[in-house]
């Protein structure tokens, strides 16, 4: 028997497969696309492919899109999942969990190894990895090179707009006023950084125990500028990117 | 009566408000006049004593927003926009009826707002003490209840005894009572109805024409859930996690919030907001000498943020977590809010300090936060 955990983001979709000893065998992201039904058969269908097929293994769902995957045994929410996920990954029982997703930035207390507390932006995508997006797209460039540029900035400028329409027409103007590419970059970035410290206000953290997970966990970049403005090391791990799906698969070996 | 001219629009409604304003226009074709209210604090007892049909105008839906929007700030609350946009866009049967309408100065956006619906509809605005516990707060309340007596005599031309002021509180008691008895069987284990139907139940209460109707409305459920308690014998514990929902009012955002709570594994098992238990359980003193400062000493009880201070709340609670064993509170809020968004620090200190996990949730009445909410509040939920 395997099980399977399936975290369906609004951008990117997870998935990691475990054996009978809770052990990873399979990993992959693809691209969630607007048609979350047909990810969720391709998900399946790559499954199979890897020799696990629908009857193998039992499943949980989670992320905006957990609804939509018919053959998920549960549902459970990414704050769950993702504070599981990382629990395992992190291998320690008491740390803050930063996740920064495609439409929601989540802020997820540990203690003892489950979730104690957590902090959801509201509906706005203000501090979001979509956010980035729409940004990097203004200034031309992706999302690394943005987070790149950003680090050699001479003359840091901010963004002082929260609202991601409103930052972007801010953008839009210091563009035209030919400020450096790489300083906007840097502003945008540090929005970014100064919305999750805004959120960190609402649960309580300990600053030498702060830890990333979601899509950005690799850009160096904005760890480190998370780390000067929330006062302590933001640290991450290459698995970290999957905490969601692992803790979905993690509860799946659970269920009875 | 041929001047009881129904809106323009009024064919362009849908079914059930049209019946909503035939049957008031009905009752007024009977004689029958209306006031409207917007708050608990509404002594309603001077309304009941002169015979008036009281109907609660608060508004519940985001459909009349954007209308509201063109004379309102859109930073407000958005149940003071609705509430306005229903008057402006004539949407609302029981408000386009309203004969007069009473309102308080509660916060600051709604008694502004009296001030612009002034020029649609006849408003009087009571003026609410602040420091219930001040001993003047009693005494200017009381006398805000006579000058409310003087305007309801002057408008509709009637007299208005205290014998039948007293008449009217006792039947107000009752009522009280009888709600209160309700909703207690939420304490129950597993519950014998959903916290959203108790909300819908005692929503639809404000719509009653007498205090008779909502009388016989609350025995006949009463009736009706005793029987199925008994009739059926009690099963184990449902395993349903058992909320508190505290907050602003929460008509507006009924699904959004206690919809979820209930299909996310919750019960609500208390509602402390305005419309629950913590207005019914101010009962009026009826032996008192002077049954007008009785109801003002009843009313000034209403534990609602927009006092100063408002201790009545942060005792309450804890209480009440005991009274239904409560396992999470939910902390609603409407966008704007700021006296029940500042609140949030007491309540949240509250819960910590009684061991029970606690969530506050900002939202409005638009449905663009409804999967976001969902999310949370299924998050709460799992990690109660
Ligand atoms: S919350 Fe307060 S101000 Fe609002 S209706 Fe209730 S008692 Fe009145
Ligand atoms: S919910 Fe708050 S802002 Fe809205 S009317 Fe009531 S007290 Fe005023």
């Amino acid at each position: 028997m395997n099980f399977v955990g399936i975290d369906m983001g609004s951008t990117c979709s997870k998935l990691v497969a475990l054996n009978e000893a809770k052990e990873i065998v399979y990993k992959e992201v693809v691209p969630t696309g607007w048609n979350c039904v047909e990810t969720a058969e391709t998900l399946l269908s790559h499954l199979e492919a890897q020799g696990i097929p629908k009857d193998a293994f039992r499943s949980v769902a989670t992320g905006y899109g957990r609804v939509s995957i018919p053959f998920a045994d549960k549902c459970i929410t990414e704050i769950s999942c993702h504070g599981k996920g990382a629990v395992a990954i992190f291998d320690e029982p008491d740390f803050t969990l930063i996740d920064i997703g495609g439409q929601d930035t989540k802020v997820i207390e540990i203690k003892g190894g489950s979730v104690k507390n957590f902090y959801m932006n509201d509906k706005c995508s203000a501090g979001t990895g979509r956010f980035l997006e729409i940004m990097a797209g203004t200034l031309g460039v992706d999302l690394n090179k943005l987070c790149e540029l950003g680090r050699q900035s001479q003359n840091h400028v901010s963004i002082s707009s929260m609202c991601t329409v409103f930052a972007e027409s801010e953008v839009i103007s210091l563009i035209g006023r030919g400020t450096d590419k790489a300083d906007i970059a840097y502003g945008i970035v540090e929005s970014i950084a100064n919305k999750v410290k805004s959120q960190m206000g609402r649960v309580s953290s300990d600053p030498a125990h702060l830890r990333l997970s979601g899509g950005l966990c690799e850009v160096p970049f904005l760890l480190e500028l998370l780390s000067e403005k929330l006062g302590g090391e933001v640290k991450t791990d290459p698995l970290a990117r999957y905490a969601g799906a692992y803790g979905a698969a993690l509860f799946a070996s659970e269920l009875k | 009566m041929s001047d009881l001219k129904l809106p323009e629009k009024f064919d362009e409604y849908a079914e059930g408000r049209k019946n909503g304003f035939l049957r008031v226009k009905a009752a007024k074709e009977a004689g029958k006049k209306v006031v409207g209210i917007f708050c608990t604090f509404t002594p309603v007892e001077v309304f009941d004593a002169a015979g008036l049909i009281s109907v609660g105008l608060c508004g519940m839906s985001d459909e009349t927003t954007a209308d509201a929007e063109r004379d309102l700030p859109k930073n407000l609350c958005p149940l003071i926009k609705a509430s306005y946009g229903f008057a402006l866009t004539e949407k609302c049967p029981y408000t386009y009826w309203s004969d007069l309408i009473v309102g308080e100065t509660t916060c600051d956006g709604k008694k502004k707002m009296y001030e612009l619906l002034g020029q649609l509809k006849d408003v009087y605005t009571m003026n609410l003490p602040q420091g219930p516990d001040r001993d003047y707060a009693k005494k200017m309340w009381a006398h805000e209840i006579r000058l409310l007596i003087d305007v309801v005599e002057k408008k509709f031309g009637i007299r208005v005894t205290d014998e039948q002021i007293r008449e009217a509180a006792i039947k107000r008691n009752e009522f009280r009572r009888l709600k209160v008895e309700l909703m207690e069987l939420l304490s129950m284990d597993p519950a014998p109805i959903s916290g959203y139907d108790m909300y819908k139940f005692l929503e639809s209460m404000g719509f009653q024409f007498t205090v008779d109707d909502s009388i016989a409305a609350v025995k006949k459920l009463l009736g009706e859930l005793k029987e199925q308690i008994t009739s059926q014998p009690a099963a184990a514990g449902t395993g349903r996690k058992r909320i508190l929902v505290t907050g602003c009012p929460i008509g507006g955002v009924l699904d959004k919030v206690v919809g979820s709570i209930e299909a996310n594994g919750g019960q609500v098992v208390c509602y402390e907001n305005c419309g629950g238990i913590k207005a019914a359980r101010c009962f009026v003193d009826t032996d008192a000498e002077d049954i007008v400062e009785a109801i003002a000493d009843a009313y000034l009880q209403i534990g609602c943020a927009v006092m100063d201070p408002n201790n009545r709340r942060k005792e309450n609670i804890p209480e009440l977590i005991k009274e239904f064993r409560v396992e999470g509170v939910v902390d609603a809020t409407l966008q704007a809010c700021h006296t029940y968004m500042i609140e949030t620090y007491w309540i949240r200190k509250i819960c910590e300090e009684a061991g029970v996990p606690y969530m506050s949730l900002e939202t409005d009445y638009s449905q663009s936060d409804k999967g976001q909410i969902d999310t949370r509040i299924a998050a709460f939920i799992e990690t109660i």
